[in-house]
């Protein structure tokens, strides 16, 4: 049984949170950068720079790439010889959250359903837990901003409907979304499962690298048909109208109820944030 | 894209019948932020007769709640949040004179007629780039609401700050017309 304090945890998730809203990934610029040579739209074009050069200033000033710095969701795959010393897990991912959003100068926001009063201090997060074989503990942070989330939606198809109503859904949900979730966006669809693995799978293919396509040859045929049909959108940077107006769409897809096929998409913007650690 | 112009707060009813969806602009002078909970706030205050914590007459609010602004800074990362969320109260503030708005994304119909009835523009900041539009900010100082925390009234000093006509005056979208323009399906 390896022993793992609980305050190391915290340091980690307080560092996390700070680098994921504060460095944008390469991966994500690499797609910045790509989609400049494809974007036919002059506006379009401006926007993408923008962008480039607004994950310049925050790294460089080591200010948040966006104001929402988002809920504080975390993923954890806690080794199952793993034994947490000196606190306990959620209390310390908590504190992690708590001393990350007030040290990196990130916004707060986290509140109560109703009144609307702010929780203060961007607690309580997210948290994902599973139980992995080995010793290690594996921390991944994803904050997740309010105005694409919003987007995101999860619908109990009909299995009748088959892989087309499944494309179509998610094009649909893409394109009513429009403007809102500032594209251009990353989609993550997760097909089958139940209602809440749906959701929980179409959150977990966004960990994957941008653009790293699903091993299951059928499933990665699927992400690129949804790329080209949802740029063919014409929605583009911003909403403003142009080609990109996904960097990628990453799909997981597991076997479903004999009455049911549940998909879920959910939409990250550009500021597509997420950094993990092993401890 | 047409060329970029350079306007001034407060906005008069002259300026805006010149501005047209896709126009680029470079504000100076000062605007308000609010976003959700100060927008009830505020048309609560409407509802009852009471005086608002600023004149909204001829300005511009921009629905931002931005990360806390580091020691020697006016502000922290300061980009746009979704503006639907504030339809249902921004046709009352618009009756009442306000002449621009700045925000990412959609506008209901009931917005888009108030601007058309009552003269007044909708203008798209661009979502995510808070570090980037944060340069544009010389001053911020809260008038109103501070316990809302993030969501407290700010009035800013901007100098040169960055939009696009969305809607305008005279009817136009640009969601719509920029969409049409590149769709292929």
């Amino acid at each position: 049984m390896r022993e793992v304090s609980a305050v190391e945890i915290t340091r980690v998730v307080r560092d996390l949170f700070m680098d994921a809203n504060i460095n944008l990934g390469e991966d994500v610029l690499a797609a910045f950068r790509q989609a400049l040579e494809t974007e036919e739209s002059p506006t379009g074009r401006e926007i993408l720079n923008e962008l480039i050069e607004n994950a310049r200033i925050a790294r460089e000033e080591q200010i948040a790439i966006c104001q929402d710095t988002g809920l504080a969701v975390i993923f954890v795959e806690l080794g199952q010889d793993v034994h947490v010393v000196d606190g306990d897990l959620n209390k310390a991912l908590n504190e992690g959250v708590r001393q990350g959003y007030k040290e990196g100068y990130l916004r707060k926001s986290a509140c109560h359903c109703f009144t609307r009063k702010n929780t203060g201090d961007n607690t309580p997060a997210i948290i994902h837990a599973e139980i992995v074989p080995g010793e290690r503990i594996k921390v991944t942070a994803a904050p997740k901003g309010g105005g694409s989330e919003n987007m995101s939606q999860v619908m109990m198809l009909t299995p009748a409907v088959g892989i087309e109503g499944v494309k179509e859904y998610v094009v649909r949900r893409v394109r009513e979304s429009g403007a809102n979730p500032c594209p251009p966006v990353v989609v993550g669809v997760g097909i089958g499962g139940t209602f809440e693995q749906a959701a929980l799978i179409a959150k977990k293919a966004l960990l994957r690298p941008l653009g790293v396509r699903n091993e299951d040859p059928e499933v990665a045929a699927l992400e690129a048909d949804l790329l080209a049909r949802i740029n063919d959108l014409g929605i583009g940077p911003q909403g403003y109208g142009g080609r990109t107006t996904a960097l990628a769409v990453h799909v997981n897809m597991m076997p479903c109820h004999i009455a049911s096929l549940p998909v879920a998409v959910n939409i990250p913007c550009h500021a597509h944030r997420h950094k993990e650690a092993v401890i | 894209m047409p060329d970029v112009k350079k306007v001034t707060t407060p906005l008069t009813e002259d300026v805006i019948n010149t501005l047209r969806i896709g126009d680029k602009l470079l504000i100076t002078g000062v605007i308000y932020t609010g976003r959700d909970a100060a927008h009830k706030r505020l048309t609560d205050l409407v509802e009852k007769g009471e005086t608002l914590p600023f004149d909204v007459q001829g300005q511009i609010i921009y629905y931002v709640g931005p990360t806390p602004a580091k020691p020697g800074k006016p502000i922290g990362s300061a980009g746009p949040t979704t503006s639907y969320r504030m339809d249902a109260y921004a046709p009352t503030l618009i009756a009442l004179g306000l002449k621009g708005m700045i925000g990412k994304g959609m506008r209901s119909k009931e917005v888009k007629d108030a601007m058309v009835a009552h003269k007044a523009v909708y203008l798209g900041a661009t979502g995510g780039a808070g570090a980037l539009i944060s340069k544009s900010v010389k001053k911020s100082d809260i008038i109103a609401y501070e316990d809302l925390g993030p969501e407290a009234i700010r009035r800013l000093e901007v100098e040169d700050f960055p939009v696009v006509v969305i809607n305008d005056a005279h009817g136009g979208d640009l969601y719509e017309e920029g969409t049409a323009r590149f769709r292929r399906s």
